[in-house]
């Protein structure tokens, strides 16, 4: 699904994404927000501008790749894949009920469109290293993006396999972090600091592109840049809002891990007119 | 009556090295077998894969947590990944990975450990693993197989990657005995009756097949008919076995070269329990760590060879007959 949406469709779906994600966890009474809401548009950008893939044949052995690493923000995972046309849209707000296919976080079992199941931070770039790896042997065009974060990183698995996509020369994946600067029990520099993130990255071994992670042409732009990239893989490290879009979540610790009430869901919307 | 000098139990090829050489033999038949491994491939054989294959070998470096990911990566992309180190590193610093990215999504992932048990020896406790079976048996879905020889080894490395889903497979340092003769075929959850017996069975795997089948030659001469079970495949457990065993001997001993909280012991007697009660013994590592020497030296010091298998069985002999 090669898509040519403009700039206002895109920033169009973003916003409605962004309502499916505050209803749908307004309706969980649990959930995390603030991660849901700061990735929006590199999902958005992602399945519908930049990744090869097709919903009428999901299983298409050369398509592109999304690992969700950061499992908790699986609501914008599952608003987008409802958006392309994967799954049920009418089903999103049966979100973490019993039996439900939105389970709290990406679970294949339920919901077998995922590339993987996440939830357990650290995990997901070594997925993307062994996919990477096999379709390169494979010699296929998959491309292979991961997003990652930024308290997540924390994690030492992340460095191992930083390491180790630099030492294979894993050009075919993409690390996104998204860089929103709060974790659960508050901002990332008082828990365990990441910085100087660039640097790390660098010295890793990486190609590492820095942006606004809310700038669709910056995305845009990124993703194209990293298709061009040899030999190395490439993140992007994509300065972000945690709540991005309602005003009373951006940069706030508290709606890391905390369902909006319904008032707040109602006032929410509003914001996102 | 069973055979009196059936076995030579002479000392043949370690299993880690038969699954090394069986995996080579894999790689030629199917391009999508790949080996993995975290900087001891010349320990788990791996390096002979490497050499015919190395396209399909992947280096992970000194990192089992990225090993095992890698593989699952690799298992996602219709591959089938071998990941081999000491069972020690694989399985305790690769478990939360293998939970996750393997059992949990019922991923096409291969664990080969090698050096498990004590039977390592100089290199001590930081490397003898003696709990991997109970924690691999803790990952749901998982297949647990734990070869007793090199024939054994090869078919079970074939069987594991005949089968679609997450398998560990334990295999050990030292050369083991040879109780196998060239084309018995191994089913996965199907044990193998080494020796027919009526009075008491003594059930095994690994190492300790050969130490149980000395203990039933011993048995023999005292005129007890013991019967040899390997039980190979510790996930699924071949329950009818163990049930037909209980009630046909009436007395079981079971030994494994691992902790007996945990291990094989634990499980067959959940089955005895809910089959047919009766009395059971167990011979295996007690709740402590060994330490560095020989490998006889150290099955000998810590209760793991055919006089300790003996003596259990004596035990629950006694115990049958309320002697």
């Amino acid at each position: 699904m090669k898509q040519t949406r403009t700039l206002e469709e895109l920033q169009a779906l973003c916003k409605r994404v962004r309502r499916e994600i505050v209803v749908m966890i307004g309706e969980a009474k649990s959930g995390h927000p603030g991660g849901s809401l700061s990735a929006v548009e590199i999902l958005v950008t992602l399945f519908f501008d930049v990744m090869r893939h097709d919903p009428a044949n999901p299983g298409w052995a050369d398509r592109d790749r999304f690992i969700l690493s950061k499992g908790h923000g699986c609501p914008a995972l599952y608003a987008v894949l409802a958006e392309a046309g994967y799954t049920p849209l009418d089903q999103l707000n049966t979100l973490r009920k019993l039996g439900s296919i939105y389970q709290g976080h990406p679970d294949k079992r339920f919901l077998p469109v995922l590339e993987a199941s996440t939830g357990s931070l650290g995990q997901g770039l070594s997925l993307a290293m062994g996919m990477g790896f096999a379709a390169r042997l494979d010699d296929r065009p998959t491309r292979v993006y991961v997003l990652l974060g930024d308290g997540e990183i924390q994690e030492g698995q992340i460095w191992e396999a930083a390491m180790f996509g630099a030492f294979h020369k894993i050009d075919n994946v993409v690390a996104i972090v998204d860089y929103n600067r709060i974790q659960l029990d508050g901002f990332v520099k008082d828990i365990m600091e990441v910085e100087p993130l660039v640097l790390k990255w660098e010295s890793f071994g990486w190609h590492v592109i820095e942006l606004d992670g809310h700038h669709i042409p910056a995305l845009q732009e990124a993703f194209g840049e990293a298709a061009t990239v040899k030999e190395k893989p490439t993140v992007i490290i994509a300065h972000t809002i945690k709540g991005k879009g309602v005003s009373f979540m951006e940069n706030n610790p508290k709606f890391h891990g905390v369902a909006p009430t319904k008032e707040e869901v109602q006032l929410a919307l509003k914001e996102l007119q | 009556m069973p055979a009196n000098t059936k076995f030579e139990l002479k000392l043949g090829m370690a299993t880690r090295e038969a699954f090394g050489r069986a995996l080579v033999e894999l790689g030629r038949e199917n391009k999508d077998i790949f080996a993995i491994d975290a900087d001891l491939s010349k320990s788990t054989f791996t390096h002979l894969f490497a050499k015919e294959f190395p396209e399909r070998f992947v280096s992970c470096g000194i990192a089992e947590a990225n090993m095992c990911g890698v593989a699952a990566g690799l298992a996602a992309s219709g591959k089938i990944p071998f990941a081999a180190s000491f069972s020690c590193f694989v399985m305790n610093k690769g478990f939360e990975q293998l939970r996750v990215t393997a059992a949990y999504p019922y991923a096409n992932v291969k664990i080969v450990g090698t050096h498990s048990g004590i039977s390592i020896g100089e290199d001590g406790p930081s490397q003898m693993s003696i709990e991997e079976v109970s924690l691999a048996c803790s990952l749901a879905g998982f297949v647990v197989l734990a070869p007793a020889d090199e024939v054994a080894a090869k078919a079970l490395v074939r069987a594991a990657a005949e089968h679609f889903g997450p398998v560990f497979i334990r295999t050990g340092r030292p050369k083991a005995p040879v109780v196998y003769s060239a084309g018995q075929r191994f089913e996965i959850g199907k044990a193998i009756e080494v020796i027919e017996g009526s009075d008491v069975t003594i059930i095994a795997n690994g190492l300790l097949v050969a130490e149980a089948i000395r203990a039933q030659e011993a048995l023999e001469a005292e005129g007890v008919s013991a019967r040899v079970i390997d039980m190979h495949t510790v996930k699924p457990l071949d329950r009818e076995t163990i049930r037909r065993a209980a009630i046909e001997t009436g007395a079981l001993v079971v030994a494994e070269e691992h902790l007996v909280d945990g291990g094989l012991g634990v499980r067959v007697a959940q089955v005895v329990a809910q089959t047919h009660p009766c009395p059971m013994e167990f011979v295996g590592l007690p709740d402590r760590y060994a330490e560095s020497g020989t490998t006889q030296g150290l099955l000998d010091k810590y209760g793991l060879v055919a006089r300790d298998v003996l003596a259990a069985a004596r035990k629950a002999l006694s115990r049958k007959t309320g002697m």
